[in-house]
């Protein structure tokens, strides 16, 4: 370990990584690790994969590959609203990938992308449960049900308003 | 010992225990054609080419993972099989570039030597295509995913035999690409530039980044004073290109060659190795008698240098402040002999041909470039770029005559020689460092001991009634066990080589490659000592096999630096190390 590197990760997860390190192959423990600072986080910088790499003992390299082969993590940081579309069986039937590429258009970013000015991000997700109300897009907290492709800009426009008015509430 | 008996190809084999099928077929002649497979590298299982079949089982197993069992019969060759070997290939060939007349592997690469062998005639699937640019920014080495066919020999090659771990691969299933940590470019990367991957990658993925076009400028501009100087390994493998035995020895023909490109004058950077002798022994003299700084750590392999940089920083004081002998060299040519013939330094273009992809690297560092800001080195060539161009220029290399190099820095001693192989330097340091301790001529020049390891030795010399521990690695995974012990003080070495790649220079990274047809792998050790003991002949048949003995070495001093470690050749022949970001992980 080196111990002339200064380390940004909280130091709670400082502890389960030294709690790792007294367990038999504390390198097996790299994707709990990760799950913990995505959790803490909402994604994996390049500076934590690193701190990271440099406790556990694993090259960089290594991380950045387990980090970018599963889908679960993210490597950017999600939006202030954190677009997510479902595309299980029954909302994708109904039109899910039209709107996927409805709100790509839009905000002209891939799947997985947040837009530059941090506000909106675009992720999949599997069922979630509703399938009645198919197609959903559930944003951060909220769920919209039958969606339809030409709602898409009035959603959007909806969630800009909202930050519009958390703006004002803050500078009043 | 337990044997293995078992039939292949209804050929009766027995074998010991813990073979796999594909060595026991080997043992009896039966080649199964393979891909992502190397013996020096562990077992990987990814190109599912050396499948055969197994009576009894109800699937194709590939024989480089299949251990051999007592009473297997196994077929290497059915009908079923070769389709399969060849659909697997031209599966590989749909996802590659069509480019192979333009490609440097041309005729050196496993796969296209492979789809010829198996029979793949026409190309019958075309399905989607990986795109990626050339990562082409750094100095030495040049990263084409394009034509990675995911057989991971570089990743394994970096991370087992070089302890760098700098490649992996990143992201799933047909976006899967092999890269440096955060996608990073090579330069970026902890990359120490070796060159290992090149040597190894069965296609082109990894390449040299090419030297040859400022070379042929250069000779071609009339305003230049174009010299060049070449190093101990260089001469011992250059005749591969030729299809000359492994280890002969070609001097004599390389300089004719390299006199008929139309460089003005032809160097030998093994003066220059004599030169590193002399003011390295003197400079570990110096630390020995002060107790300071020991163990001295050799600096010559700028792959290991590299390493050193991203890897052990604290250990950066211990390595010898020495340039390289390629360094020296364009150094003394930029001044010494620049003054010595009345030419403007600036005029003066110094090409170095290396077996070293580091090298390049090591050229451009900043450390590198004279006080009016011009590279002592212009330009640095690997072997394989010097054949290709003596090719090009149509010298029939073969029937060459011998000529000699250019005096006042074209004679060596068999102590420089010998630098280009593992325990070369700590030899020729242990010939003048004896001879200086005890103020005694010594007669007794072959130090057996550190010759030709295998990746790490460890021997005790007694000198003048004192015990030196020397250590000697080749491998960067190797020279980590020796660090790790100097750190944590287990043991008190004096003098430590490190050379970057197995088996030192000689198996470089700019070395020749090896044809899929010669049986000849890349880091094969029998290759390896075959270019080993031709070096060591060379140096065998020289008068003088003491560095510090090089009359034109004295005369340097007299005329030129004084005396060794001189404020002069201090500021002419000594450098510094930084620590570098990223840090590598140990």
């Amino acid at each position: 370990m080196c111990t002339d590197i200064k380390y940004t990760l909280d130091s709670d997860i400082l502890e389960y990584i030294n709690e790792c390190l007294t367990k038999e192959h504390p390198e097996s423990y790299l994707i709990a690790v990760l799950h913990r600072i995505q959790e803490k986080y909402g994604f994996l910088s390049e500076i934590h994969m690193d701190e990271v790499a440099h406790l556990l003992g694993v090259p960089t390299a290594n991380v950045y590959g387990v980090s970018t082969f599963y889908h679960f993590f993210r490597l950017k940081p999600r939006g202030k609203f954190a677009i997510s579309i479902c595309l299980g069986t029954a909302c994708f039937v109904k039109g899910a990938d039209s709107i996927l590429a409805e709100f790509k258009k839009e905000l002209g970013i891939d799947l997985g992308d947040t837009t530059i000015d941090g506000l909106f991000s675009i992720e999949s997700s599997r069922c979630i449960g509703v399938c009645a109300l198919a197609p959903v897009v559930t944003i951060n907290d909220e769920v919209f049900s039958r969606v339809k492709p030409t709602q898409v800009g009035d959603i959007l426009n909806l969630m800009k308003g909202k930050r519009s008015a958390e703006k004002i509430a803050e500078n009043s | 010992m337990k044997y293995i008996n078992a039939i292949i190809d209804g050929i009766e084999v027995s074998v010991p225990e813990g073979m796999t099928i594909m060595q026991a077929g080997d043992s009896i002649g039966a080649h199964i054609p393979r891909l992502c497979y190397h013996p020096k590298l562990s077992t990987e299982g990814a190109c599912r080419i050396c499948v055969v079949e197994v009576e009894g089982w109800y699937k194709y197993l590939p024989a480089c993972s299949t251990l051999l069992q007592e009473g297997m019969v196994i077929r290497t060759n059915t009908p079923e099989l070769r389709q399969m070997r060849r659909d697997l290939v031209e599966l590989l060939l749909d996802n590659h570039p069509r480019g192979c007349l333009t490609c440097i592997k041309d005729g050196n690469c496993e796969l296209q030597n492979l789809s010829y062998k198996l029979g793949v005639r026409e190309r019958l699937f075309a399905g989607k295509r990986k795109r990626y640019p050339i990562e082409k920014s750094s100095v030495a080495v040049i990263r084409d995913a394009e034509k990675c066919i995911l057989c991971r020999q570089c990743v394994r090659v970096c991370s087992e035999i070089q302890g760098v771990h700098n490649l992996s691969q990143m992201f799933r299933g047909f976006n899967t690409v092999v890269t440096p940590a955060f996608l990073a470019n090579m330069d970026d990367s902890v990359c120490i530039k070796c060159g290992q991957c090149i040597n190894v990658c069965p296609t082109a993925a990894f390449i040299e980044q090419d030297s040859t076009e400022d070379v042929w400028q250069a000779l071609s501009d009339p305003n230049k004073f174009v010299v060049v100087q070449t190093a101990p390994a260089v001469r011992v493998a250059i005749g591969e290109g030729w299809k000359m035995p492994i280890g002969t020895p070609c001097t004599g023909k390389m300089v004719t060659a390299l006199r008929r490109l139309g460089f003005k004058a032809v160097f030998d950077t093994n003066f220059t190795a004599d030169l590193t002798i002399v003011e390295e022994a003197y400079e570990f003299i110096e630390r020995y008698k002060n107790n300071e700084k020991l163990p001295i750590i050799t600096s010559c392999s700028p792959g290991w240098i590299k390493f050193l940089e991203h890897f052990y920083p604290e250990l950066i004081p211990n390595a010898s402040t020495c340039k390289s002998p390629m360094q020296m060299m364009s150094v003394l040519l930029k001044t010494y002999y620049a003054e010595l013939k009345g030419i403007d330094p600036k005029d003066i273009y110094v090409v170095a041909v290396m077996p070293c992809v580091a090298k390049k690297f090591e050229a451009k560092r900043p450390e590198h470039y004279s006080e009016n800001n011009y590279p002592w080195t212009d330009a640095v060539l690997t072997t394989r770029e010097l054949i290709w161009m003596i090719k090009a220029y149509g010298i029939d290399f073969l029937n060459l005559p011998d000529e000699d190099f250019d005096q006042p820095l074209g004679y060596a001693t068999g102590a420089g020689d010998i630098f280009g192989t593992t325990g070369g330097v700590m030899e020729a340091t242990l010939r003048t460092a004896y001879e200086k301790l005890t103020g005694k001529s010594s007669d007794n020049l072959d130090y057996f001991d550190v010759r030709m390891a295998p990746g790490l030795k460890e021997a005790s010399v007694m000198i003048n009634g004192f015990v030196l521990n020397i250590a000697v690695a080749n491998g960067l995974n190797n020279a980590k066990t020796i660090l790790e012990k100097v750190k944590s003080g287990e043991k008190q070495y004096h003098i430590i080589e490190i050379m970057a790649c197995p088996g030192g220079c000689v198996a470089g990274g700019g070395q020749p490659l090896v044809h899929p047809e010669d049986y000849v792998y890349p880091l094969d050790e029998e290759m390896i000592k075959l270019r080993q003991k031709a070096l060591y002949s060379i140096d065998k048949d020289k008068i003088h096999r003491k560095a510090h003995d090089n009359p034109f070495i004295k005369k340097l001093y007299s005329d030129f630096l004084e005396y060794p470690g001189s404020p002069i050749a201090h500021k002419l022949l000594h450098t510094t190390y930084t620590p570098r970001i990223p840090r590598g992980i140990k």
